[in-house]
């Protein structure tokens, strides 16, 4: 096993590199690279365009910059609600238990076992390429809660016989007292860990759509900018410059944030079963 | 014996009330778009040159609507769509590859699918569970921190990431493999054969190396909890062969969460298969989804996608019901 320090250096240390090529560099790019044509056509990389340009005339290096920032972003925004969803879901339904519980759950399983791609593929090439990535967004929101949703709720079932819990209750608190200062407290280190995963989720299945052409064109993501270099030829006429950068960072991206979420899981003991 | 009827009927209902919600998405998903199906079709006609009178258009405007099952109330167009999903499997003709029916389009892309998708995963699983066994009940041999290593760069990268790169490498730089898909040999011949599992292997490589990493991360953290526990302890003293612990005392108990997790994780391998399909040219249903959505072939769209969840569905059904034959002390209660 790798040791812990060592995993969570080098997660940190990747994501890391990601922020600063992506969301900060993004802070001070010159130019906007949605715009065509403000360069030369295809350069090779050079200390004036340090990833060269693309057949379209754009910056590759802030092209990139910005694909990422809006990846992270949507990824990060979907992890969060989805997660916050899926907490208070599952801690509402394993402590109320009864009719609230079944339907909910029914719900989940529903949820996770329906193949969402084959959906959000319909949706998109509907409205062919215009779906707005709120639109995305939401989708994304309605079927990731119910994974966190799920395991909350078993936890949440064995919890609520626990003495400290049945204390507070006694005392006369209300249930969303018990869930908030009783419950929630032991799972934020598994909470976290989920937001992680959650966000690379978003960012596969973003950047799936978009390489099969279904995302917005207007909004640049580390997908789009790989189907743009697929689609004019990147790959035949060797602009490895064009292809290989978005593909490296989606990489990083995920090798990165997998060992935080799993470093963190080892320090905090996330098991949530294990809170006692 | 009452009791295991109980279990089926519930079980059974939770499957008919899993394909609904499905249904009832895919039937919602077109309908609360700002986009109308048959406006977009007939400008996309306008637009190739087709040159139409106003009377014609409207006829052409009722036959669309009637094909799409726009016409009646909206419960009558819902449970007209649940009867041509579920009874007839009836999506009209595919209007790219007119007038082949959407419902035969599906009938041979499907098992090519379901080969991909059964071979893919159950290596996956035998592979990542037998690694993860051993190297959990080893935890700090050489071998063990490579092969986490291995699974811990490999598991969090996105299923079309690693098949474009196996492709651009594999297809394209050192071309071993086909970059479509033309299959030889008369059926049932051995070069038939040979053709289909030469065409499967990339998509089938990208798959398995996506999913083994999972497979063997969660062996290994199950199977080194379990060597600690008493009765794993108790059969080490007692001088039985390491084999025999592992295989008879530590297998059976890590195998239960490993099923269940098979069984939720195949809607997400089947969008993984989705994308490999797309990526190597394989002729599945993720093929043909791609081709329904570059042909805006909004039958063949409809068709793929509601079959595909009622495929899941049925698959996730299956699994669940081989559970209890794994564990003797499941009892349904």
């Amino acid at each position: 096993m790798m040791r812990l320090p060592g995993k969570l250096a080098l997660g940190a240390v990747l994501i890391g590199l990601i922020i600063l090529v992506g969301p900060l560099a993004a802070l001070v790019a010159p130019e906007d690279p949605r715009v065509w044509q403000t360069h030369p056509r295809n350069q090779w990389p050079s200390a004036e365009h340090l990833l060269g340009t693309t057949a379209l005339g754009q910056d590759t290096f802030w092209l990139l910059s910005w694909s990422v920032r809006n990846s992270l972003m949507l990824g990060v925004s979907v992890a969060a609600l989805a997660t916050l969803i899926g907490v208070g879901i599952g801690l509402l339904a394993g402590y109320r238990g009864g009719m609230v519980d079944r339907v909910l759950s029914f719900l989940m399983d529903a949820l996770i076992v329906i193949p969402s791609l084959p959906l959000l593929i319909l949706l998109s090439s509907m409205t062919k390429g215009q779906t707005s990535l709120l639109a995305v967004g939401i989708i994304l929101v309605i079927f990731n809660w119910p994974f966190p949703a799920r395991q909350i709720r078993a936890v949440a079932l064995s919890m609520r016989e626990r003495d400290f819990v049945n204390l507070a209750w006694y005392s006369g608190e209300s249930v969303g007292r018990i869930l908030w200062r009783q419950m929630v407290p032991y799972l934020r280190g598994w909470a976290v860990a989920n937001f992680i995963n959650t966000i690379l989720v978003v960012v596969a299945v973003e950047s799936s759509l978009a390489f099969l052409g279904l995302s917005n064109d207007n909004v640049p993501t580390i997908g789009t900018m790989i189907y743009w270099a697929l689609k004019y030829q990147a790959l035949i006429a060797g602009r490895w410059w064009w292809l290989l950068p978005p593909i490296i960072s989606i990489i990083v991206i995920f090798v990165g944030f997998f060992l935080l979420s799993n470093a963190l899981a080892d320090r905090l003991r996330v098991n949530p079963m294990a809170a006692r | 014996m009452a009791r295991h009827a109980r279990f089926l009927i519930g079980r059974l209902a939770g499957y008919v009330a899993v394909v609904l919600v499905g249904i009832t998405f895919i039937f919602i998903i077109p309908r609360l778009l700002p986009v109308n199906p048959v406006e977009a079709m007939l400008g996309r006609m306008m637009s190739q040159g087709a040159y139409m009178q106003e009377d014609q258009v409207k006829a052409l405007r009722e036959a669309l609507s009637d094909a799409f099952g726009l016409n009646g109330t909206l419960l009558e167009q819902y449970l007209g769509f649940l009867r041509r999903t579920l009874l007839s499997q009836d999506f009209g003709p595919s209007l790219a590859m007119y007038p082949t029916p959407v419902k035969e389009l599906i009938g041979q892309a499907l098992p090519w699918t379901f080969g991909l998708l059964l071979a893919s995963v159950l290596i996956a699983w035998v592979v990542g569970n037998a690694l993860g066994l051993i190297i959990g009940t080893m935890p700090d041999s050489r071998t063990s921190r490579m092969l986490e290593a291995v699974a811990i760069i490999f598991y969090p990268i996105p299923y079309f990431i690693l098949a474009l790169v196996l492709s651009i490498l594999f297809s394209y730089v050192w071309k071993v493999f086909p970059l479509t898909t033309t299959v030889r040999g008369a059926p049932w011949s051995w070069e038939l054969v040979w053709s289909i599992v030469y065409h499967s292997f990339l998509p089938a490589v990208s798959i398995i190396a996506v999913t083994f990493g999972w497979w063997m991360l969660s062996m290994r953290a199950l199977s080194s909890t379990l060597m600690d526990e008493d009765f794993v302890v108790y059969a080490r003293l007692k001088g039985l062969a390491r084999s025999r612990v592992l295989l008879r005392y530590v297998l059976p108990n890590a195998m239960l969460p490993q099923v269940t997790f098979l069984a939720l994780q195949l809607g997400l391998m089947f969008n993984g298969s989705i994308i490999a399909e797309i990526v190597f040219s394989y002729p599945g249903v993720g093929s043909l989804i791609y081709t329904a959505i570059l042909q805006g072939d909004y039958n063949l769209l409809m068709g793929t996608v509601s079959l595909s969840i009622v495929a899941v569905a049925t698959a996730t059904l299956l699994v669940d019901l081989l559970y209890p034959l794994l564990d003797p002390r499941i009892r349904h209660r």
